[in-house]
């Protein structure tokens, strides 16, 4: 059995205390991550389900935007580490009560909580509680900003399945504008080497977005043939203030994934959601349950991508 | 009779071209005469070193009294006016209640007459409520005091309503004040539409949003006859319209802040709210426009666009807190450093936008003028003192600034209203 307090990379590379977004991490702290994640899934593989790298810690999960599958892999992932967690959600919280949510987070806070996974519906809110807060930070979706630990594990994945990074081009498609998904995906892809299109109607791509290093695309039928990896963003019906296309069938119809484009991509093309998935949208239901899909295999990473973020942050404290 | 000498300073008058070293003799309150050796007199104010200038006067102050005391009151705008060299200030109407009558623009004067502070002017609504729909009662605010209408920072978006406040308004010789904004094209926007906000995440506000509204006020001032005036522009377009709508004679005015000159949308990547402000932080091309338009004439004024918030309010989200920067203490110093060291302006040129300008604008002949027999509100600037800005002295209530601890140059000395001092900084 390996020493399971004893990080097996060096711990110098990593010194951040908090984890706000995939913009600015170096290729070497990203593969930081990534190894750490591998790590843990060969020894959950080996049959070593709970680890005690945060024994004693008590993590907040403090979510301030409605959310099932990431807040709920966060909470395993710090389980599996053995740390206590204390649960916050908005509805019937103090914030109907009118308390701030910097004074809900610093009230978590002295409760002893030294990590805290933030969710909101405003981008920069994780940015914020991280000035006025000791805690360390881990930024689970911020607005329209950033949500790492989802890019972080659309890379796990990808990696998993090629080999690298490096040399692959990848498609985000659909809704650029709203998805801190992508932004993610930009930052962390590009910094490890990928090329990145961005791909969807006019309307949901932002202004000078190829400042960060993306090609533009308003085609799926063009781009296809030539991607290794096509990660398909949810349309967020909820983000939309008025109508950025005309239809959910006409959209479908230009940017959904369906078996006749999967025909005419590359045959070891790779196909990511990060869901929740709207059947017959972004992806018909052959594609998203067919056998270039690794759907579900994201979801599995998710839980090792988020034991990797909590550890490391954690031991940063202690340095 | 009071005589009093401001002796030995650089004395510019924007209304007689004037910049020579000189001493000015007030008497009983007026400015009687500009010269050397002016004779016996009670008091002396040595201004050698220092330039003297008319008071200043801003166009736009939200002075948040009454309704909203957690932010501003009368007392404490005005003294902060004071001790930014403003000797009169123009008071927004976004008030509760709103200022859409004569009742409410008599208590902007009382309460201006309590703080014995610097003047105030009240500036009335354009629409009941600043809802956009019916009229104010423009008549009775004009004689209750009212230089001007405006919705403050509330967009009237029916052209329809626009158009009858102009033809109505001129009837009493006021301009209207607007804030240009398209609010469809900015719901919900925090920043300038653009490669940061792309980068942040941030709902962006198009310069379009703007130059739209510009657009269609420039063409009713024009199909109306009645006179525009746009607070606050920041765009290059916003320039340019206004530029030709000059040269064609149409009746329209404009003014920027200092700080749409100082800082720009990059500002916003810390996610920080004292960065937040409408119209929204532009990028460097459109700062380069304003301060183009400012050397050529296109731009009248410059406006602190004074807008204090308490700290609850903009210590959260940043989509919910309001849009604002607390101004006038820090008016002088940004203007030198965006405009007189980088030797884009010349003092003359300064100091008319902040004395003549506006004062054209708000049609207040007797003010920004050092002319014999006008009121004495005078301002004397220490032009080379280096200090750093610090929040916690501000006279204002709010500390809603994003130049704290900025290094910077220049200072108000003294302030003068009618011959009197109301304000001499510390250290003088």
């Amino acid at each position: 059995m390996p020493t399971l307090t004893t990080p097996s990379t060096p711990s110098a590379v990593w010194n951040r205390q908090h984890l706000l977004g995939l913009q600015g991490l170096s290729p070497v702290e990203l593969r930081l991550i990534l190894d750490r994640a591998a790590e843990f899934k060969q020894l959950h593989a080996a049959g070593h389900t709970k680890l005690d790298h945060l024994k004693g810690v008590t993590v907040g999960n403090l979510f301030f935007e409605a959310s099932t599958r990431t807040k709920t892999s966060f909470g395993l992932a710090a389980k599996r580490l053995s740390a206590d967690t204390v649960d916050f959600t908005a509805s019937g919280s103090s914030l109907t009560k009118g308390e701030t949510f910097i004074d809900t987070a610093r009230n978590i806070e002295a409760m002893g909580v030294t990590q805290m996974v933030v969710r909101h519906s405003t981008s920069g809110a994780p940015h914020h509680l991280a000035k006025h807060l000791r805690a360390g930070i881990i930024n689970a979706g911020d607005g329209t900003h950033e949500h790492p630990t989802q890019g972080l594990l659309d890379i796990f994945t990808i990696r998993e399945h090629r080999g690298q990074i490096e040399g692959l081009t990848v498609a985000l498609v659909g809704d650029i504008l709203h998805s801190r998904v992508a932004r993610s995906n930009i930052w962390g892809l590009t910094t490890l080497g990928a090329k990145v299109i961005v791909c969807g109607p006019a309307t949901l791509i932002p202004p000078e977005i190829e400042r960060l290093g993306v090609e533009v695309s308003h085609s799926l039928d063009d781009i296809v043939p030539r991607t290794d990896v096509i990660n398909l963003l949810r349309i967020q019906a909820e983000r939309q203030r008025s109508a950025f296309f005309p239809s959910i069938y006409e959209y479908a119809h230009f940017f959904g994934m369906n078996g006749a484009r999967v025909q005419r991509a590359r045959q070891d093309v790779l196909i990511l959601a990060p869901g929740p998935i709207n059947r017959g949208v972004e992806l018909t239901p052959e594609v998203a349950d067919g056998d270039r899909s690794v759907i579900l295999d994201q979801v599995t990473n998710g839980l090792f991508i988020r034991m990797a973020c909590l550890s490391l942050l954690h031991e940063a404290r202690q340095c | 009779m009071s005589s009093l000498l401001i002796r030995g300073g650089r004395v510019i008058d924007v209304s007689q071209r004037l910049d020579q070293v000189a001493d000015v003799l007030v008497r009983d309150g007026r400015v009687v005469q500009i010269g050397r050796e002016l004779g016996n007199v009670d008091q002396v104010i040595d201004a050698s070193g220092c330039i003297v200038s008319a008071g200043f006067i801003d166009t736009h102050v939200g002075v948040r009294d009454p309704g909203y005391e957690e932010d501003e009151t009368t007392a404490s705008a005005t003294a902060a006016a004071l001790a930014g060299g403003f000797t009169t200030i123009a008071a927004l109407p976004d008030t509760q209640p709103v200022v859409d009558n004569a009742a409410a623009a008599e208590y902007v004067v009382l309460q201006a007459k309590r703080a014995g502070n610097c003047r105030v002017h009240p500036l009335g609504a354009v629409t009941r409520g600043h809802a956009g729909v019916e009229l104010a009662d423009l008549g009775q605010l004009a004689r209750s005091g009212a230089l001007a209408f405006t919705d403050s920072q509330s967009p009237i978006a029916s052209a329809e309503v626009m158009r009858r406040a102009l033809e109505y308004a001129r009837m009493f010789h006021r301009p209207i004040f607007v804030h240009p904004q398209d609010p469809t094209l900015t719901a919900a926007g925090v920043m300038h539409e653009g490669y940061f906000s792309t980068l942040l995440g941030l709902r962006g506000m198009p310069a379009a949003a703007e130059e739209i509204m510009v657009s269609r006020d420039i063409a009713l001032a024009e199909l109306t006859g009645g006179r525009i005036h746009l607070m606050s522009i920041s765009t290059t377009g916003s320039v340019e319209q206004v530029r030709r709508a000059k040269q064609q004679g149409i009746a329209v005015t404009c003014d920027v802040t200092p700080h749409h000159l100082a800082l720009s949308d990059a500002e916003m990547q810390g996610y920080d709210s004292r960065f937040k402000v409408r119209p929204p932080l532009r990028s460097s091309d459109h700062i380069a426009s304003l301060i183009d338009g400012l050397a050529d004439g296109t731009i009248d004024a410059i406006s602190a666009d004074h807008q204090p918030y308490a700290s609850e309010k903009k210590d959260r989200e940043l989509d919910q807190v309001p849009f604002g920067i607390v101004g006038l203490e820090t008016l002088l110093p940004l203007c030198i450093k965006t405009l007189i060291e980088p030797g884009r302006l010349t003092w003359l040129q300064l100091l008319s936008k902040l004395t003549t300008g506006p004062a054209g604008i708000l049609q207040l002949p007797q003010s920004g003028s050092l002319a014999s027999g006008v009121p004495a509100d005078i301002t004397v600037i220490d032009p080379a003192v280096d200090w750093t800005i610090d929040p916690a002295r501000f006279r204002s209530k709010s500390r809603n600034t994003p130049f704290a601890n900025w290094s910077v140059r220049g200072q108000v000395r003294t302030v003068l209203i009618n011959g009197e001092v109301r304000y001499r900084s510390e250290g003088s």
